[in-house]
């Protein structure tokens, strides 16, 4: 019998939730097992470093690396498993634009380590101590990795073949990725962005749009929303507009907005820049004709009042892929 | 000569795990170190956030319990925004976290903690998995885990929108409502639900305690410490999930304070390490005396078992009379009206199957109470106080969340201990006693020592354990020891 391929599934830094989709394969998950040699465990195990040293180059099929490069070990798993593996995809938001954990790279990692271990309102640490890559104890000598001043994605540390989005990715798209590879049809172009669709949210998403005339932005909490209407209509700011189809408009489903986990549509550079020149377009400029300047000035003011943090809202997800990627200091 | 053995199971505890074994000139154990290499920086990065943002954005602080995580914050919002959800909003929170109780300790006892037992601590690596699980008890029952799974994350994503990541939670409320015949659906599910529990304990009931080997092994003093317990409580001193009051109970069974999480930090701190990135919380009244046990340390856990061991019943009767049956199998004694604690760890498990039967009626219950289908679901905040904490019972400990904003809402402080943090001390001390048996004048008992220090994991089912490793069912790990000039001596490794 020939040896079915080998699928790789690593994690760096993550939630889990990944790994959780694909359990959430369920009864599909079964199949999987029968196309794939599934290495979640080896790959990442032992030894970590060891074991996959000691495989041929090339000699798994497919990695899934979900999760971004936050420490030098991250970074070292990535080159390791780029040499062993003969696709690599960036699996999930986090390996793909850095996602959540990517809203560090607001700050640097000195003030990662200050928040945490000296500034808690529950931490007791009269000796001021950080952790750090190594530390002398009694017995011998402690290593931790080192944290990387920025978070980055995946694909600034190795090249990466293909892009799987979402936070996590739907388990009904990283079924279809599977079925592409193992129907054995050609895989798209190598920098592709896979398991997804190529428009907006709002194609997918069922609420009726209007022509956008927007006096006013609300907080979720401040309005309940109608439950037919689009919500960006309603002044409620919803990324779907700037964020790529693939997960099936699941958030508007329950009356809240997207928050853009699926990232840029395809040929948007930068998911934030695309949000914040539809919003341009979409507030109401008729209602200011005719105000005097500072009418005017105090209306726009008024309306970016109800988008207190641009950063968190324009790019919860995609902040290490931007073109800013991040605080410039 | 001096040694040194390496664990580096890479298994799941808010990223990786790594032990460090160091052995005295005598050969014995000097002392043991689990570090966790990991650090995200939330508390940092959330600073500057919207606060109803939270809900989503600390969901990506764990995606095996992100449902823990998305209750804790709408709680710690419904304070900040001082803004009381109308009966239904809540009902619908604890109804999805029924939901989430049921799929995450089935997930833990097949996948994960009960391989160990139902198998055997001594069976071979390749059968002590699911697989071998559904060998012993029965072909169908790989099915019912995966239908179990799968129907309950159905019920996650129609009340919370995505079965991973939930985004329904709002402060003062939940954005959707349940319409009736959701509720018909869920109603059919819970009913489902309460089954596959009761068979479980009795598959339990069966294998386990039926077999003297195994039953010894629970009840053995190798994975026995005398901590302090802490859990939530309703106002019944029973077990509650969502919401109550927080009791710390003594190694002996009195009750040492009972507050609201608003006041954690009045009796929660934590200590920071050099070689870790994970702080080690304690009783701050009682102080840190080290990695030890008994009254005089302030280590405590939060386990299935700690919320047991602090609750004077359980609030639903299937779930109360296995409590009795456990705790009378331990031979513990009441006092003022409550059981004595168990300290035999492995009793965890039983204790989180009884856990699994009580979300599994409460479930029931929920999906019945008219008052779930009610549209009145939100209530608009009025103002922004400014501090909010909220907290919940993650199926691996009590979760507090802690965040102070300005007047618009953008979020000035954050502090977080998550339900894993809790018992990173006992875990630590669990893995030290494991090591000190087994590793006696330079001599390693080899057989079944990767099992036992795997077990002292898993009894505490460390977050994010789960879902890599359910499948192959196994924890990989590799003991190397070393000289002390680094060179290998030995490798132990098993798959």
């Amino acid at each position: 019998m020939p040896e079915k391929p080998k699928l790789a599934l690593y994690w760096a830094a993550s939630c889990g939730g990944c790994e959780i989709a694909v359990v959430n394969l369920h009864e599909k998950i079964v199949d999987l097992d029968a196309a794939f040699d599934l290495m979640f465990c080896p790959c990442l195990v032992d030894t970590k470093k060891k074991d996959i040293e000691a495989m041929p180059d090339k000699s798994i099929a497919i990695t899934l690396f979900n999760g971004g490069i936050r420490s030098d070990e991250n970074a070292e798993m990535a080159r390791l498993l780029r040499k062993k593996s003969r696709v690599l995809i960036a699996y999930g938001s986090c390996s793909y634009e850095g996602c959540i954990p990517g809203l560090a790279n607001l700050s640097g990692k000195d003030d990662i380590l200050k928040t945490s271990f000296l500034d808690s309102p529950t931490t007791h640490n009269p000796g001021r101590i950080v952790p750090s890559a190594e530390s002398v104890v009694p017995e011998g000598t402690l290593n931790l990795p080192a944290l990387l001043e920025k978070l980055l994605p995946l694909k600034d540390v190795v090249e990466v073949d293909y892009f799987i989005p979402g936070c996590p990715p739907e388990s009904a798209r990283i079924w279809d990725v599977v079925e592409l590879v193992v129907s054995g049809k050609p895989l798209p172009l190598p920098g592709s962005v896979i398991g997804a669709g190529t428009s907006a949210v709002c194609d997918e998403c069922k609420r009726a749009k209007a022509d956008k005339k927007i006096k006013k932005f609300y907080r979720t909490w401040e309005i309940i929303p109608d439950a037919e209407h689009c919500l960006l209509d309603q002044g409620i700011i919803c990324m779907g507009i700037a964020t790529r189809s693939g997960c099936g408009a699941l958030c508007p489903k329950v009356n809240m907005p997207c928050t853009g986990c699926y990232g840029t549509p395809e040929g948007v550079l930068d998911q934030g820049a695309k949000m914040v020149a539809a919003l341009g377009s979409i507030i109401d400029v008729d209602a200011m004709k005719g105000l005097p300047e500072e009418g005017i000035s105090a209306r726009i003011a008024e309306i970016m009042d109800a988008i207190p943090d641009p950063a968190g809202t324009f790019y919860k997800y995609s902040l290490p892929h931007s073109l800013l990627k991040g605080r410039v200091s | 000569m001096k040694k040194r053995i390496s664990i580096d199971p890479i298994t799941r505890l808010e990223g990786h795990g790594k032990i460090e074994i160091f052995l005295n000139e005598e050969g014995d154990v000097a002392n043991t170190y689990f570090q966790v290499p990991e650090l995200r920086g939330f508390e940092q990065f959330c600073k500057g956030r919207l606060a109803e943002d939270m809900p989503v954005i600390t969901n990506r602080i764990c995606g095996v319990c992100p449902e823990a995580h998305h209750l804790a914050s709408v709680k710690a919002l419904d304070a900040l925004f001082d803004a009381n959800p109308p009966g239904a909003a809540k009902k619908i929170r604890e109804l999805l976290y029924s939901a989430f109780y049921v799929t995450d300790h089935t997930t833990h006892f097949y996948a994960l903690g009960g391989p160990d037992f139902i198998v055997g601590p001594d069976a071979p690596p390749s059968e002590r998995n699911i697989l071998g699980v559904i060998r012993k008890v029965g072909l169908d029952i790989g099915k019912a885990v995966i239908e179990c799974r799968s129907r309950n994350h159905h019920v996650i994503e129609m009340l919370g929108g995505r079965s991973i990541h939930p985004a329904a939670g709002l402060p003062g409320g939940w954005s959707k409502s349940v319409s009736e015949e959701e509720r018909k659906e869920i109603a059919e599910i819970a009913k489902k639900n309460v089954d596959f529990a009761l068979f479980t304990l009795k598959a339990f009931g069966d294998i386990v305690l039926k077999n003297p080997a195994y039953l010894e092994l629970v009840t053995s003093d190798i994975y026995l410490h005398r901590t302090y317990s802490m859990g939530t409580v309703d106002d019944k001193n029973r077990v509650n999930f969502y919401d109550g009051m927080i009791r710390v109970v003594d190694p002996e069974g009195i009750e040492f304070v009972k507050y609201p999480s608003k006041d954690y930090a009045k009796h929660i701190a934590e200590r920071v390490e050099p070689w870790t990135y994970l702080k080690f919380p304690y009783l701050k009244k009682i102080g840190w005396k080290g990695f030890v046990d008994g009254i005089d340390s302030g280590v405590y856990s939060a386990t299935p078992l700690s919320r047991l061991n602090v609750s004077d019943s359980m609030a639903t009767p299937l779930a109360q009379e296995e409590f009795e049956r456990m705790y009378q199998t331990f031979g513990s004694k009441k006092i003022n009206n409550r059981f004595q604690p168990i300290h035999h760890r492995l009793a965890t498990h039983w204790a989180r199957l009884i856990e699994l039967l009580y979300a599994a009626e409460r479930m029931v219950e929920l999906a019945n109470d008219p008052e779930i289908t009610s549209p009145d679901v939100r209530r608009i905040p009025e103002r922004i106080k400014g501090i909010g904490i909220g907290s919940v019972e993650a199926p691996r400990g009590t979760l507090t969340h802690h965040y102070e904003s300005d007047e618009r809402g953008v979020l000035t402080k954050v502090n977080l201990i998550v339900g894993t943090t809790n018992n990173y001390a006992p875990m630590t001390m669990s893995i030290k006693k494991v090591a000190e048996r087994l590793i006696t004048k330079g001599n390693v008992v080899e057989e079944g020592m990767l099992n036992r220090i795997e077990m002292a994991f898993r009894l505490y089912d460390p977050c994010l354990s789960c879902a890599t490793h359910s499948l192959p069912g196994t924890m990989p790990l590799t003991v190397t020891i070393k000289d002390s000039t680094g060179a290998v001596v030995r490798e132990l490794k098993r798959q």
